[in-house]
């Protein structure tokens, strides 16, 4: 047992605090998102369904008008499904595990076989189908992003917390005869880019992290907590009708009005 | 008469065999010459005293340099050391025109892999000869041999068609089944992004 120990960093379980009502909407961490993972610009048949978004901020209102109106945006991605991941238990292929160390619910592309069964039984509809080989306008191929794979027609992709950054930080730390990784080190693109700070992240499981602090707040909650998928994604407001809005379990629970 | 059959069954055993061991490789893998002849040897031996990492540089931020670029050459080589056609060579063809050597990399791994040095060298504490064999010491730069069919290297099965290395003192092949079952062996993270990216 020392010498597992010994020879890994100790184990973590990453996650996200999202304050809604920090976030304006202004979809900055879509587009940092799709720069840092080589998402192809859409092509121009795509639609919010075939189109490839691993971070799409929602919008929402409370249905009254003015001077009442008020809106609200909700920035959706996997939300790393903790227990059951539905995702993982439908996949055919194993294409699809939580890794142990990290929490992180990984896809391999590589290994998919394009069947979308876990399209089907993702409750957050945060996967993505590539219904076309990636295209990038001539020269920009060579901004791509080399610390992550492009992915080819007919593969499922998906938010794996910008994988490539964990890897730049757990090499950081291996040079400096590390295990563990400095936290400050490991922080994904959206929440890098978002210039209200909404987005915090960090290991759930690491009391003195801000993102394990926020998680408990009583304005915290998360998306379709009766399913039990324990996501490791949070939401935070202090807006009550955003709260309805956000944890309903179907369009028809929320009152408008 | 009678063991006429047993003769022309292991004859044909041999030759066939022959053919799977020696002619098959030959056949799955087309071979082309480094662009410059390099010797290993001359810089790691006694005179020029150089280590792996003076010219495979690891870097603080934990990335690797893998083959070095033009400049690492160029800082001793500028002008002629020991007037050898080679060097000569990397003079006239790479070095006064500053244009970059074009090697051709054993160990390239397909695009969606991920492998980290500075892993394997400051925590694992791997010798680079664990996986690279001892081209540090060799003399001559082997020909680049790349699967006609997949386009991989050949580093990347292993030098030998059927797997089964004597005491070369390393594992043979780079294939995710060798870098899977060593990870297994060390308990060591085995995820599927632990190694893809
Ligand atoms: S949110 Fe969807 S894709 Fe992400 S872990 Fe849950 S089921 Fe899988
Ligand atoms: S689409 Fe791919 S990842 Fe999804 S269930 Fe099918 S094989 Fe698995």
């Amino acid at each position: 047992m020392s010498t597992t120990t010994a020879k890994n960093a100790k184990n973590a379980r990453y996650g996200m605090v999202i304050d809604l009502d920090r976030c304006n909407g202004c979809g900055a961490c879509m587009v940092a998102c799709a720069v840092e993972n080589n998402v192809p610009p859409a092509q121009a048949k795509a639609t919010a369904r075939t189109g490839i978004t691993w971070m799409r901020v929602e919008n929402v209102a409370n249905g009254a008008s003015f001077p009442e109106h008020r809106t609200a945006f909700i920035p959706i991605m996997c939300q790393q499904c903790g227990e059951e991941t539905p995702c993982v238990s439908v996949c055919p292929q194993q294409a699809v595990e939580v890794d142990p160390k990290t929490g992180i619910v990984d896809q391999m592309p590589q290994r998919c076989l394009g069947c979308r069964y876990c399209m089907a039984a993702c409750p957050y509809h945060a996967r993505y189908f590539n219904w076309w080989d990636p295209e990038w306008p001539a020269g920009m191929e060579k901004a791509l992003n080399p610390e992550v794979a492009p992915r080819m027609r007919g593969v499922v992709e998906k938010c794996n917390f910008c994988h490539g950054r964990y890897h730049a930080a757990k090499a950081k730390a291996a040079a400096a005869g590390r295990r563990d990784i400095d936290p400050a080190d490991y922080q994904p693109a959206c929440v890098e880019a978002c210039p209200t700070r909404a987005i915090v992240f960090g290991d759930l499981d690491d009391r003195s992290s801000q993102a394990a602090q926020l998680a408990k707040s009583p304005d915290a909650f998360r998306l379709l907590p009766k399913l039990g998928t324990e996501p490791k994604i949070y939401y935070l407001t202090r807006r009550p009708w955003v709260r309805e809005i956000a944890s309903a379990s179907s369009p028809a629970e929320v009152r408008r009005g | 008469m009678k063991h006429s059959g047993k003769i022309s069954f292991f004859a044909g055993f041999a030759v066939m065999l022959a053919v799977g061991w020696a002619g098959f490789p030959r056949l799955l893998y087309r071979g082309t010459p480094q662009p410059l002849s390099f010797s290993h040897k001359v810089h790691t031996g006694e005179k020029a005293g150089m280590k792996c990492e003076d010219c495979h540089v690891l870097r603080a931020s934990g990335s690797f340099g893998g083959v070095p670029a033009l400049e690492s050459c160029a800082g001793c080589h500028a002008a002629p050391m020991t007037g050898t056609a080679p060097e000569k060579r990397l003079i006239d063809n790479y070095v006064t025109p500053n244009r970059e050597i074009p090697w051709l990399i054993y160990s390239r791994q397909p695009d969606n892999v991920y492998f980290s040095h500075a892993n394997h060298i400051r925590l694992a504490k791997l010798a680079c000869k664990q996986c690279h064999g001892d081209h540090g010491d060799t003399d001559t730069l082997r020909p680049y041999q790349e699967d006609r069919v997949s386009g991989y290297s050949k580093d990347i099965w292993g030098s030998s068609i059927s797997r089964i290395s004597f005491g070369r003192g390393r594992r043979d092949g780079m294939r995710m089944d060798d870098c899977v079952s060593c990870h297994r062996e060390h308990k060591v993270s085995d995820s599927c992004l632990a190694c893809h990216k």
